[in-house]
């Protein structure tokens, strides 16, 4: 019984995933971040084994400086609230995407997301979060979530976005 | 498809006195021409009531070839004195020295059923003499454009000495959407934005495709799995497969090797991205490099022999080259600013980059040891130059600023001149330009 609610939740989840998550995008994979789907918002902020406590409350994502992978201070307590979440939550897995600002090259910048994205993954791994959990993958600056041509925009486009899917519903 | 029924003699053929001008009609595109040279096209000879409208149009894509190239000028019809009737007829070259035009075409079209023959003659108006022979391509009425780009082709290489490059294909990324949702999808065109087609649907994020030498063949990125992978596309059928990429591993910025049997490219693991080749058919892999920086962007030169490359190992993105085999890398960019995007000339005297400097983006070219650095574009962000078949124009991705920013094509000489966008519509960025046609 507990396993069919979970079934439902995921569904759900996944139908709302383009809605929910600025990182998703409606139309097939274009911006799914692959594997499991991720599972956006779900459930309440308040409630703090759910995915949208995960997303809102704790933060589902680091800033950085222009050209760097270097985690900030206050990105490394976002981290620390995602590791303590993780280990909490054994049942999420995570595909941690990196993502750059539209100054740069496309190639470049890819391999400038994927030195975000690894960033926090081996700073959750330090944390103690089981590096099998979490995935790496970078779209460079193929998805902006600010459309300006500004700093302001840029400076939150310069991201790693920790995105949370179900390891196996078996599991 | 098409066949060249007479030999082509590559120009230099003048002999005699010269009378106007000073030698045979020539233009030598490195001396930095400022001034076209002129040239009449005669509506082509309709041999037949069915052929009146496709040698109406195909003589009008030999002038907008010639013309689109800022290296000739038409002289209008109306400008005309004598016209010509007959593709056999003498030439009146008096009548063309008159109105100053220095090169004459004349052609002549027969079509029967959907077959299509087309024959030209090119004059040198001054000398009145026929540069090169007369040439004849034979093919099927939907492939009209391709005979027309065929005779601008042979009339450029002839006045110029050099290789045309107007029967030419661009494959590149088609873009619909906003920045925030920006749909991409694989499309292919004529040089001049005519014949679009589309290769892949927008269900996913597609990037920076690259033609095998020959054409025959797409390699680009794909997200389809949600990692970045390389896929090889065969453009006749559309069928692909995807590179064998280990688990973890992300492939991309992949490029064919001059035999088209090799690919290489960038692999990310563990956050660190080098270069590596990989055998399109034993599957086997080489790496290339091996450093904590970022290496990306391969290419090589025209004799397989080396690879330039970029890498942000001084600290910033700056321009290398290597063995293509790997090993010791000299870097050749130190100007100021970053240096990404290298693309080595067709004729390997070049290569050609993007340049990140003060908040602008340019495209550049510089020789192969860095000298002689040369700005030919600047805007908020241009990238991603390619060559023509010949190496005398570049082609790129202009993105325009701001919430309501969309990705055009345009291409520049490499002197700089001649900056024009490729006229299709809806968004384009990333072209690669594919050979000359057979």
């Amino acid at each position: 019984m507990k396993m069919m609610t979970r079934a439902t939740v995921v569904l759900l989840a996944l139908a709302t995933a383009a809605c929910t998550n600025p990182d998703r995008f409606g139309g097939g994979a274009g911006g799914a971040g692959g594997a499991g789907g991720g599972v956006g918002g779900v459930g309440s902020a308040s409630d703090p084994a759910s995915p949208a406590y995960f997303n809102q409350t704790i933060g589902d994502r680091v800033l950085f400086a222009v050209d760097t992978s270097t985690i900030t201070p206050e990105g490394k307590a976002i981290l620390d609230g995602q590791a303590q979440w993780l280990l909490t939550n054994a049942d999420y897995r995570s595909v941690i995407e990196g993502h750059a600002d539209e100054q740069g090259t496309r190639e470049y910048n890819i391999a400038l997301g994927f030195r975000r994205a690894n960033a926090v993954r081996e700073y959750l791994v330090s944390r103690g979060v089981p590096a099998g959990r979490l995935e790496v993958t970078s779209y460079g600056k193929e998805r902006p979530i600010e459309v300006c041509s500004q700093e302001s925009c840029y400076a939150k486009n310069r991201r790693a976005v920790t995105v949370l899917s179900f390891s196996a519903i078996t599991s | 498809m098409m066949k060249r029924l007479l030999t082509l003699l590559v120009a230099l053929m003048l002999a005699g006195p010269v009378l106007a001008q000073n030698g045979p009609l020539r233009l030598r595109i490195t001396d930095g021409v400022i001034e076209p040279i002129t040239f009449a096209v005669p509506s082509f000879e309709a041999e037949s009531p069915q052929a009146q409208q496709v040698a109406a149009d195909l003589s009008r894509l030999v002038v907008q070839d010639l013309a689109g190239t800022g290296l000739f000028r038409e002289v209008p019809a109306t400008a005309f004195i004598s016209q010509v009737s007959s593709f056999a007829q003498p030439v009146a070259f008096a009548d063309w020295r008159a109105i100053n035009a220095q090169a004459l075409i004349v052609g002549a079209v027969t079509v029967s059923g959907n077959q299509l023959v087309v024959r030209f003659r090119l004059y040198d108006v001054f000398s009145g003499q026929e540069l090169g022979e007369g040439l004849q391509f034979a093919g099927t009425t939907a492939g009209w454009r391709r005979m027309g780009h065929k005779v601008a082709d042979a009339v450029y290489s002839r006045i110029t000495g050099e290789g045309g490059y107007f029967d030419s294909r661009v494959v590149f990324v088609s873009e619909a959407g906003p920045k925030d949702n920006r749909q991409k999808r694989l499309a292919v065109m004529d040089y001049d934005g005519a014949n679009l087609q589309f290769l892949t649907d927008s269900s996913t994020i597609v990037l920076a495709p690259r033609f095998s030498p020959n054409g025959d063949r797409v390699l680009y990125t794909s997200y389809e799995s949600g990692f970045p992978r390389i896929n090889v596309l065969n453009v006749a059928n559309v069928g692909r497969q995807q590179l064998t990429t280990a688990p973890g591993e992300m492939a991309f910025s992949p490029r064919f090797s001059r035999d088209g049997r090799q690919v290489t490219y960038s692999l990310s693991n563990g956050g660190n991205t080098d270069i590596y080749r990989t055998d399109l058919s034993s599957g086997q892999h080489v790496r290339l490099t091996s450093a904590p920086s970022i290496e990306t962007a391969p290419s090589l030169s025209p004799d397989g022999s080396q690879i330039v490359f970029e890498s942000d190992r001084s600290g910033s993105q700056q321009l290398y080259i290597m063995s293509a085999n790997g090993g010791e890398a000299r870097r050749i960019s130190f100007g100021e600013g970053r240096y990404g995007t290298p693309v080595w000339s067709p004729r390997g005297d070049l290569v050609a980059f993007t340049k990140q400097n003060a908040g602008r983006f340019h495209i550049g070219v510089m020789r192969t040891d860095g000298s002689e650095e040369r700005l030919l574009t600047s805007s908020f962000l241009d990238e991603g130059p390619t060559w023509s078949p010949n190496g005398r124009v570049i082609m790129f991705s202009r993105e325009t600023q701001g919430a309501g920013g969309t990705s055009s094509m345009y291409s520049v000489d490499i002197s700089g001149r001649n900056l024009k966008a490729v006229p299709i519509q809806g968004g384009a960025s990333d072209p690669s330009w594919g050979p000359l046609q057979p």
